[in-house]
């Protein structure tokens, strides 16, 4: 018998459950309690940040779907789309690595092939523990091959990434995965159920035992008892979703499909509960049609379980022999368990009985909705720097070390276990701005990048979410592409902490001021709450998908350096900001103070004229001014083109710690030939656009000053050594 | 000249090989695992993937395919049947090549471009090439080539090897070897030399834009010896 | 001693591998064939004449590294 206690068990809240039994007006059943609590935790129903999410930017000219439905999906002419989004697989990452790991990569695809898209990029963004903390080393290990083992068995390239490491994450990594996928505009489909007496059915893998409460897990803080939580990690399976891909994608071709949906978290649940709200309808069930591995499973394990590559379509009628025709060809189960109806409620049953009967709007709509406390951070004071803190600091070992951070060095060990270069159309691989995949066949490209700062959001949320956006926008305009519209996972501590909350509501506020500034509006997300152990949150860890277009792929441009001889500009102006900045922090070892201020005006300007000069053809590469300032962001344009350069002294008075170090905004180094100089001068001038003379590229050496240089093996040496070092122990 | 392309459950370099084999004036059909017949073909192609996941051995069960007698059949009367990464792993299992690929040396992933020297052009696929090293790319898990001293004795004698592991210049050293494969062999012929297995994916390196063309320079010399 | 270990996913976990080659099998019409799951083996030598000395460290070994016990189930198949 269902009573309060089994309800706070199943992680529901007092005045939840009461509110369950309110609006049932009768105490549920055992299975249905299970739905509830499906779908009314907090990584189903948004409860705590659905009234934040709602302020959010999420329109534009390009914007064909926005939030709510299993991806976002932008316009990119001649009817073309691509669909995309990013989502979180952070505590079963933590518990098992690998296959953690695996299925969140699994799992975004899912979500971007059943809008009828065919996956042409992943990317991911995986943040660790401190390097010296004893579990990191294993758990970037096993989440590297999961992503790898899964992404390439499915012959999707991994295209571009970011890996971080903080103390912050040491009980609780960070597993984010992206996949864009390309899709016919006349062609998408949508999870929303139509039509009375429509087939329902199951395809892909059969249902065992897996992950019963996933999606709770996803909303627990962790303890010393997470031993106990560790049975709900799946194992995934890239061959079955690789079939059940290309089932899906032959059934698409045709029109038998009315709404599709995957089952992901919660399973059976979500998904036949949200394609019956969507088409305002009712479902009706049979659980002992349902294909399952494990004998005797009652109704609660099938509606809960997580197993993975599985599918839930509502078909046409008289299409059900077509389809299973396809699911046969492909090996895959394939089975009718049940019918729309018009009662709108969801009705199963096993066993000839009837074993849940709820209505779908208590479900949904009437799921529980929190305006959670939440505390203002303030801009921290700045710190007064005193020159004499720099003047035993030599530039070249400074260099040297910033290369090496964790942080900044090559990840090349990582992605060189992905295959980024399978279906044969990636132009730009990992290791650039942003990666680059061509659109098959046409002339066009669709650059993506996968970007997070929480120090700068955990200085101070509002500024920090504001920088992870332009950051997101540079890194797209660096290769050319123009920004279209962005993904969000938002990893954060507990919403049930004032503090958590608040950087929780100041990131998003500052992130939608971003968006909607440089109308780069969010069509596509995810919220991780409860990434904490015990008392301790993760650093606030916004992560930012943003994906463009280039019209022309042969107008792509890299961050190599690539001639002698030619000028570098910084295009936007360098104050020289410290604070926060991976020189103040890993050289200085200060840690307080205010992140760099982000001028929304500025940003803008300076991409928009960038992008006027590479349509123009005269930015030979480019690349964004981030971590470590100027000096760390040229030496990575001199490593990939194996060139030098030799630079100026500023025009004006600046310390050049701060001139090289500083992180200030909006900036880009560009490579531009002789020849073009007043051309591309003036065009910045008529633009308003800052700009400073930073040097000359050269043969082999960097040349910073008369007294200082580096050669470029060097440079490339102290950038690629750390990795490898620190995995081959 | 007409190609085949096997599809297998799991294969994933069939389209890169179908738009490459087409972009070089094949006609490509592509043929399902499940049939029994093969299309009149001049060339079959065994393309790269993970056919059955790579689960119990890579290739071991595409190698029982119910295809896979009409490409013996094919093979044995001397067709030209090539077999790229995962492809090369099944005419391994299939015993029409000699040797198995082992899990790479450290026992990763790797995906990267590689260059590598023509040991032998005395062939369909390398006949009359006018590049003795070529810059491809490799991406896999297996491609630790092994056999028996015995094999490796009949390889040799046979003049069987198609590629090595090299650097820039040609030069087969221990430390451009990627995967720890016996001699640095990335490509190996039967006797006949109408069976070809190699690791690298001539089928990714054919545009510019891409890594490199040393790929089209494969296709477009062995369209040309076909003909 | 030589201690042998076969480390399997546990039952209710789902074995992808097994499931296919259940399916290739079936294929190649070995119809009679129920479920396949397949596992990893250990021989592991090791400097301990007491057998039960050896097994429990071996154990251990299972316990820390050669299984992973969200997923796996292991058992001590042979001792000599």
């Amino acid at each position: 018998m269902v009573n309060e206690k089994i309800a706070i068990e199943h992680g529901l809240k007092k005045q939840e459950y009461s509110k369950i039994c309110d609006l049932l007006q009768r105490t549920p059943n055992i299975t249905e309690l299970g739905i509830f609590s499906a779908m009314w935790n907090e990584h189903c129903s948004y409860k705590s940040s659905k009234i934040h999410l709602k302020k959010l930017p999420t329109k534009s000219n390009k914007v064909i779907q926005g939030p709510g439905e299993n991806a976002g999906i932008i316009d990119i002419e001649d009817n073309d789309a691509i669909v995309f989004k990013i989502e979180s697989h952070n505590h079963p990452s933590f518990i098992e690595p690998y296959q953690g790991a695996a299925t969140g990569v699994g799992g975004i695809m899912r979500d971007v092939f059943t809008m009828g898209a065919r996956p042409i990029a992943n990317l991911n963004s995986i943040h660790f523990g401190s390097p010296e903390h004893k579990k990191t080393r294993n758990l970037l290990r096993g989440v590297v091959r999961g992503i790898g083992g899964y992404g390439n068995c499915m012959g999707i390239p991994t295209i571009a990434g970011q890996t971080n490491f903080d103390e912050s994450y040491n009980g609780n990594i960070l597993v984010n995965a992206m996949t864009l996928g390309l899709v016919k505009k006349n062609k998408i489909f949508y999870s929303k159920a139509a039509g009375l007496n429509k087939p329902v059915i199951y395809v892909g893998s059969k249902t065992g035992r897996d992950g019963i409460h996933g999606a709770s897990m996803a909303s627990a803080v962790f303890d010393e008892k997470i031993e106990e939580k560790k049975p709900t990690v799946q194992v995934g399976d890239p061959f079955t979703e690789k079939l059940l891909l290309e089932a899906c994608l032959e059934l698409m071709s045709g029109d038998s499909i009315i709404a599709i949906q995957d089952m992901g978290a919660a399973g059976l649940t979500s998904s036949s509960i949200e394609m019956a709200s969507k088409g305002k309808l009712g479902i009706e069930l049979n659980l002992n049609k349902v294909p399952c591995r494990e004998s005797k499973m009652t109704p609660y394990e099938i509606m809960l379980s997580e197993s993975q590559e599985r599918m839930l379509i509502v078909l046409e009628n008289g299409k059900e022999e077509l389809a299973k025709k396809i699911f046969d060809k492909w090996n895959l189960d394939f089975a009718i368990i049940g019918k729309t109806t018009s009662s709108k409620k969801i009705e199963i049953y096993f066993d000839k009985k009837k074993v849940a009967d709820l209505p779908v709007d208590i479900l949904v709509e009437n799921s529980p909705i929190y305006d959670r406390k939440w505390k203002k951070a303030k801009l921290p004071k700045k710190n007064k720097f005193k020159k004499e803190q720099f003047k035993n600091l030599k530039i070249v070992n400074t260099l040297n070390k910033i290369l090496s951070n964790p942080n900044v060095c090559s990840k090349k060990w990582i992605w060189q276990q992905y295959d980024h270069t399978v279906m044969g159309d990636t132009i730009q691989k990992p290791g650039g701005d942003a990666g680059v995949v061509r659109v098959h066949g046409t002339s066009k490209a669709v650059a993506a990048s996968v970007d997070s700062s929480a120090i700068y959001c955990w200085a101070h949320p509002l500024s920090g979410g504001k920088q992870i956006v332009c950051e997101s926008w540079r890194n797209l305009i660096a290769v050319g592409a123009k920004p279209i519209a962005i993904t969000n996972c938002l990893n954060f501590g507990s919403p049930e902490n004032e503090e958590n909350m608040g950087e929780f509501v100041e990131c998003v506020q500052g992130l939608g001021e971003a968006s909607a500034y440089l109308d780069f509006p969010v069509v596509s997300g995810n919220v991780s709450f409860y990434n904490q152990t015990k008392e301790v949150g993760i650093k606030p860890t916004p992560t930012i998908g943003g994906v463009g277009l280039i019209k022309n792929y042969k107008n792509m441009v890299t961050m190599a350096l690539k001639q002698n001889d030619n000028i570098l500009l910084v295009i936007g102006k360098t104050e020289g900001h410290l604070e926060q900045s991976l020189f103040s922090r890993d050289i200085l070892s200060e840690k307080n103070g205010p992140p760099p201020e982000i001028n929304l005006f500025n940003e803008k300007n300076n991409g928009e004229t960038v992008l006027k000069l590479i349509d123009k053809n005269f930015i030979r590469a480019a690349h964004d001014v981030s971590l470590g300032g100027i000096i760390t962001a040229l030496s990575k344009m001199c490593i990939k083109g194996r060139k030098g350069a030799v630079l100026n002294k500023p025009k004006y008075l600046i310390d050049k710690f701060e001139y090289l170090f500083g992180e200030d905004q909006g900036r880009y180094i560009i490579e531009i030939e002789k020849t073009n100089y007043n051309n591309v001068i003036e065009i910045l001038e008529k633009n308003s656009v800052h700009y400073d003379d930073l040097g000359i590229v050269n043969d082999n050496d960097l040349i910073i000053d008369e007294k200082t240089k580096v050669s470029i093996d060097d440079l490339d040496k102290s950038h690629s050594i750390w990795l490898n070092n620190y995995m081959s122990k | 000249m007409n190609s085949s392309v096997i599809i297998f459950p799991g294969s994933n370099c069939d389209r890169d090989m179908d738009v490459a084999l087409k972009k070089f004036g094949f006609k490509n059909k592509m043929i399902w695992h499940d049939d029994t017949k093969l299309p009149k073909s001049d060339l079959v192609v065994l393309p790269g993937g993970f056919s059955y996941g790579d689960y119990l051995r890579c290739g071991s069960m595409a190698s029982k395919s119910k295809i896979i007698k009409s490409v013996i059949d094919f093979a044995k009367s001397g067709g030209l049947l090539m077999g790229i990464c995962n492809g090369f792993q099944i005419l391994t299992e299939t015993e029409l090549l000699p040797g198995v690929l082992l899990r790479n040396k450290f026992s990763e992933f790797i995906c990267k471009d590689v260059f590598v020297k023509i040991n032998n052009t005395e062939n369909k696929y390398f006949k009359k090439i006018n590049k003795q090293t070529l810059k491809l790319h490799i991406a896999h898990n297996e491609g630790n080539y092994f056999c028996t001293n015995n094999q490796m004795k009949e390889i040799e004698d046979n003049n069987q090897i198609a590629l090595f592991y090299c650097d820039k210049k040609g030069e087969i050293k221990d430390e451009h070897n990627p995967n720890g494969s016996s001699k640095n062999i990335a490509g190996i012929f039967n006797k006949e030399k109408n069976i070809l297995g190699m690791m690298p994916h001539p089928e990714r390196m054919i545009d510019a834009y891409l890594s490199g063309e040393d790929g089209s320079l494969f296709f477009q010399n062995l369209i040309k010896n076909l003909k | 001693m030589k201690i042998s270990v076969v480390v399997t996913l546990k039952k209710a976990v789902l074995d992808p591998q097994g499931t296919t080659i259940m399916k290739a099998l079936k294929g190649m019409n070995f119809n009679n064939v129920n479920d396949v799951r397949q596992g990893k083996y250990f021989e592991i030598e090791i400097d301990e004449k007491d057998q039960k000395k050896a097994e429990d460290q071996v154990s251990q070994m299972c316990d820390k590294l050669l299984a992973n016990l969200v997923i796996e189930d292991y058992k001590i198949i042979g001792s000599q």
